[in-house]
C-alpha cells in the first residue's frame, strides 16, 4: 500500500487542478458566448427581468395560472412532494385543488380539468402547462379582462410550442410568456 | 404514432447508434491503439503520469491493482470529508451555505467516491460552489476508476495465461481524460445553448410577474450536469435534481441528458468485444441486456401513460398520463423512460420524482437496481455481469457433466466461492437493511414519524427503495423519505461502501485468478459462450437470483400498494 500513497495523493492534486479548475474555467468560458453569459435565460423588459425557464406562481384569478407547486414556487428551495400515489393525504389535497379550481372557474365540467393543473410538479418550479390547462382557464379570463374568448384562443394559439422537431414530446405552453402576451393585449 | 413514443425510439436507436462507434474508441483507449485525439491527450496524460510520479508502464498484478485502487479511493474519502465539514469558511461561497455535519458529510463523501450520488442534502442550500466542483471532480475520477477496473477485468478475460494485467493508473487516467472530459465537453456546450445556467454567481433576487418575491438560485450548473449524466453518477446540482428547469431547460436537453446516461455503460460492452477481439460475445451480451432492460421499460411507460388509477377514480382527466412529480416539458412517457434509464444503469439522476411514480413503475424501477447489470453503471455495470457469467457457465457445466470453462479456463471452487458470496452480496444488504429499519419504525412509530412521507405500503416502499439504490450505488430515491437522519446517513453510507468495494474486488480477483490459469484450446467440448443458448441461460440466471430474492419484499412494498389502488 505504501508506495500507492503518493500517487495517489499526487493524481488527485492533479485531477482537481483539471477537472474541478480547467474544465470549469473551459466550460465558464464557452458561457460567454450564451444569451445572458450562462447566468439563465431571460425574458421581459429591460427594467423588468424574469427567468424564462423558471416557472412563476399565478394564482391571481387575471392570469392563466400555473401548475401547483410542493414548495411554492420558491427558486432557492426547490423541490416535488414526493407524495405516493394512495396516499390519502395527498388524494384529499388534489380533491381541494379540483374544488377550487371549480369555484374559480364556474361553468366548467370536472372531467375536464386536465391532471397537469392539479397535480404538483417535480422541481416545483415547472414553467408550462398542457394546451388544455391553458384554454379551460380562458373563460375566467375573458369574462375578468373583458377580452372575447376568440382572443384569448388565438393567444394561446399564438404560444403554443409544439413538439421538439414537430415529432418528438408534447405540445406546452410557457404559462410566463403567456401571461405576459395577456398583459399586452389590450 | 404518439408523439411520446417517438421521442422514447429516438432517444434509444441515438445511444445505439452511438455506443457501438463510441465503444471501438474505447477498446483503443485500453489497448493503447492509436486514435486521432492523441496529439491532444498525449501531452496532457503524459502531465497526469510526470506530476503524479506514476509509471504507467508497468504492470501490476490483480492484487496490486486493487490496493491502488483503495488507497486512491481512501484519500479521496479523507479529502471529501474535509471540504463538506469546513465549506462555510473556504472559498467559492457566495451564497453563505453552512458547512455539513459529520454524518451527513460522512455519507455525502462515501456516496460521491462510490460513483453512488445518494444525497441526503439540497444542492441550493447545503452546498458552496467548492463543495460542488469537489464532488463534481469525484463524478469524473470514480467513473475513471470504474471505467479502469473494468478494463483489467478485460485484460484478464485474454486467451493468455498471465498475471500481468497493465498499470492501474494508465487506465484510469486515459479513461478519465480521454473519454469522460471530451464527452463532458460536449454535453455541457449543449446544455448551455439550451438554457443551464453556468456562473459563479450567487443567487439573484427578482420580482415575479404577479408581484411575489423570488430568490433564484444559480451556479456552475452546466459543468456539474454534464458528467453527473455521463459518468452513472446522478448526482444533482440542485434539490430536484434534472426536473430542475436549469438543470434540464427544454424536450431537446432531455434528449441529450437521458442518452449521456446509457452512453457509456452500454459502449463498455461493445469495448470489450474490441479488446478481446469477440464482436459476437459483445452482442449476445448487448442482447441479454437489452431485454433485460425492454421488460422493464414497456409495462413503466404504459403505467405512467396510463396515470394514477387513485385519481382516474376521483374522475380527473389524465390527457398526459400520471403528472405527479413530473414535468409538462418532458410527459409522462420521456419520465418513465428516464426512470428505467437511471435505475438500469447505476445512474440515479431523475427527471421526475420516484416517490410519485405509479405502484408499478417503483417496482420496475427498484427491479432494475437489484439486478443492476442491464447495462449497469460505468465499468462496475458489466463487473456485476461477469458474476451471472460465471454463475451461468458453472451451472451449464453441471447440466452437461463437464468442468466448466470461461473462454478457455477452468472455473473451480475457489471462484465459484467468490462469485457466489458477491451474488448474494447485494440482496443481503437491501434486505438485512430495510428490515432493521423498518423494525425500528414498527417498534416505535412516533419517534421515527419523520421518517416516511406516505402511509402504509408506499411508507414501506420509500424504506426499501433507499437502501435498493444505496446497494446498487444508484443514487435515486423515494425522497419523501426523511434521510437527513444519522441512522440513515450512517447505515446508508455502509451499504454503499460495502456495496461499491466487494462487487469490485470479487470480479477482478475471480479473473485475475482465471487468467493465471492455464488456458486450454477451444474443442469441440467447449460450451460457447458467445450464443444465443448461452445468453438465454445468462438472462434465466439473472431472472431466478432476482426473483428469489426479491419478489417477498416487493409484495410487500409496491405490489400491495398495485393492488390496494384497483
Amino acid at each position: 500500500m505504501k508506495e500507492h500513497i503518493f500517487p495517489a495523493i499526487r493524481i488527485t492534486l492533479v485531477s482537481f487542478i483539471f477537472f474541478s479548475g480547467i474544465y470549469t474555467l473551459i466550460i465558464l468560458g464557452i458561457a460567454r458566448f450564451v444569451p445572458n453569459k450562462g447566468e439563465g435565460f431571460i425574458t421581459g423588459t429591460a427594467e423588468k427581468k424574469y427567468y424564462s425557464n423558471i416557472g412563476q406562481k399565478f394564482t391571481d384569478d387575471k392570469y392563466f395560472n400555473s401548475r401547483p407547486s410542493a414548495v411554492d414556487y420558491n427558486a432557492a428551495g426547490a423541490g416535488g412532494s414526493n407524495k405516493g400515489p394512495s396516499n390519502p393525504e395527498y388524494l384529499a389535497q388534489v380533491q381541494a385543488r379540483v374544488d377550487t379550481f371549480l369555484v374559480h372557474n364556474p361553468g366548467v365540467k370536472k372531467e375536464n380539468i386536465p391532471s397537469d393543473l392539479v397535480t404538483a410538479s417535480g422541481s416545483g418550479l415547472d414553467p408550462d402547462i398542457s394546451v388544455q390547462a391553458a384554454r379551460i382557464q380562458v373563460k375566467r379570463i375573458a369574462k375578468i379582462r373583458g377580452i372575447a374568448e376568440p382572443n384569448l384562443q388565438a393567444l394561446i394559439v399564438n404560444n403554443t410550442e409544439k413538439p421538439f422537431a414537430g415529432l418528438f414530446g408534447q405540445a406546452k405552453i410557457n404559462v410566463l410568456k403567456l401571461n405576459l402576451a395577456l398583459d399586452q393585449l389590450k | 404514432m404518439n408523439t411520446e413514443i417517438t421521442g422514447i425510439v429516438l432517444m434509444y436507436a441515438a445511444v445505439v447508434l452511438l455506443a457501438v462507434p463510441l465503444g471501438r474508441y474505447i477498446g483503443k483507449v485500453f489497448t493503447g491503439t492509436k486514435t486521432i485525439f492523441d496529439t491532444l491527450f498525449n501531452p496532457i496524460d503524459r502531465l497526469f503520469y510526470k506530476l503524479g510520479a506514476v509509471n504507467p508502464l508497468k504492470e501490476m498484478s490483480w492484487k496490486q491493482h486493487l490496493v491502488a485502487l483503495l488507497t486512491i479511493n481512501l484519500f479521496w474519502f479523507l479529502l471529501c470529508m474535509f471540504v463538506l465539514t469546513n465549506m462555510s469558511w473556504l472559498p467559492l461561497n457566495p451564497d453563505g451555505n453552512p458547512s455539513m455535519s459529520g454524518d451527513l458529510a460522512f455519507n455525502t463523501s462515501v456516496s460521491f467516491i462510490t460513483n453512488t450520488n445518494l444525497q441526503h442534502y439540497s444542492g441550493e442550500s447545503g452546498l458552496s460552489y467548492l463543495g460542488q466542483l469537489v464532488l463534481m471532480l469525484w463524478q469524473f475520477i470514480s467513473a475513471g476508476c470504474g471505467i479502469a477496473i473494468a478494463a483489467v477485468v478485460f485484460f484478464a478475460m485474454k486467451e493468455r495465461t498471465t498475471d500481468k494485467l497493465g498499470n492501474f493508473y494508465y487506465f484510469f487516467v486515459r479513461s478519465s481524460t480521454r473519454i469522460l472530459f471530451p464527452l463532458a465537453l460536449v454535453v455541457a456546450t449543449l446544455l448551455l445553448f439550451n438554457g443551464t445556467p453556468m456562473t459563479l454567481k450567487g443567487k439573484d433576487t427578482i420580482v415575479s410577474l404577479q408581484g411575489d418575491t423570488m430568490h433564484v438560485s444559480r451556479g456552475p450548473v452546466a459543468a456539474f450536469v454534464a458528467i453527473k449524466q455521463l459518468g452513472t453518477n446522478g448526482g444533482g446540482f440542485f434539490g430536484p435534481n434534472s426536473a430542475h428547469p436549469f438543470e434540464n431547460p427544454n424536450y431537446f436537453s432531455n434528449i441529450v441528458e437521458t442518452i449521456s446516461i446509457l452512453l457509456i455503460p452500454m459502449a463498455m460492452i461493445f469495448a470489450l468485444g474490441y479488446v478481446l477481439k469477440r464482436r459476437k460475445l459483445a452482442w449476445v451480451i448487448f442482447g441479454v441486456m437489452t431485454v433485460g432492460f425492454l421488460l422493464l421499460l414497456i409495462p413503466t411507460v404504459a403505467n405512467e401513460m396510463h396515470g394514477n388509477n387513485a385519481i382516474a377514480n376521483m374522475h380527473i382527466a389524465q390527457p398526459m398520463g400520471s403528472m405527479e412529480g413530473k414535468e409538462v416539458r418532458f410527459g409522462s412517457a420521456a419520465a418513465a423512460y428516464w426512470a428505467v434509464n437511471t435505475t438500469v444503469t447505476s445512474n440515479g439522476s431523475v427527471n421526475a420524482m420516484h416517490d410519485s411514480l405509479t405502484p408499478l413503475s417503483g417496482m420496475f424501477a427498484m427491479l432494475g437496481m437489484m439486478v443492476n447489470s442491464f447495462y449497469g453503471g460505468v465499468g462496475v455495470g458489466f463487473l456485476n455481469f461477469y458474476i451471472f457469467i460465471i454463475l451461468a457457465v458453472f451451472i451449464s457445466g453441471l447440466m452437461v457433466g463437464r468442468t466448466p470453462e470461461l473462454l478457455g479456463k477452468k472455473i473451480e471452487a475457489r471462484e465459484m466461492k467468490i462469485a457466489m458470496i458477491i451474488a448474494l452480496l447485494h440482496p443481503f444488504l437491501i434486505l438485512v437493511s430495510t428490515a432493521i429499519a423498518a423494525h425500528l419504525y414498527a417498534h416505535n412509530p412516533q419517534v421515527y414519524a419523520g421518517w416516511l412521507n406516505n402511509p402504509g405500503y408506499h411508507g414501506f416502499s420509500e424504506m426499501l427503495y433507499e437502501f435498493t439504490s444505496s446497494s446498487a450505488n444508484n443514487g435515486s430515491g423515494f425522497e419523501g423519505l426523511g434521510d437527513n437522519t444519522p441512522f440513515w446517513n450512517i447505515s446508508c453510507g455502509i451499504v454503499m461502501l460495502l456495496a461499491r468495494y466487494l462487487p469490485i474486488i470479487g470480479p477482478v480477483a475471480i479473473a485475475g485468478l482465471l487468467a493465471k490459469k492455464q488456458y486450454i484450446p477451444e474443442s469441440a467440448g467447449t460450451l460457447k459462450i458467445d450464443t444465443a443458448t448461452f445468453g438465454i441461460m445468462v438472462f434465466t440466471v439473472i431472472a431466478i437470483v432476482a426473483a428469489l430474492s426479491f419478489f417477498p419484499a416487493l409484495t410487500l412494498g409496491p405490489i400491495a400498494e398495485y393492488f390496494s389502488l384497483r
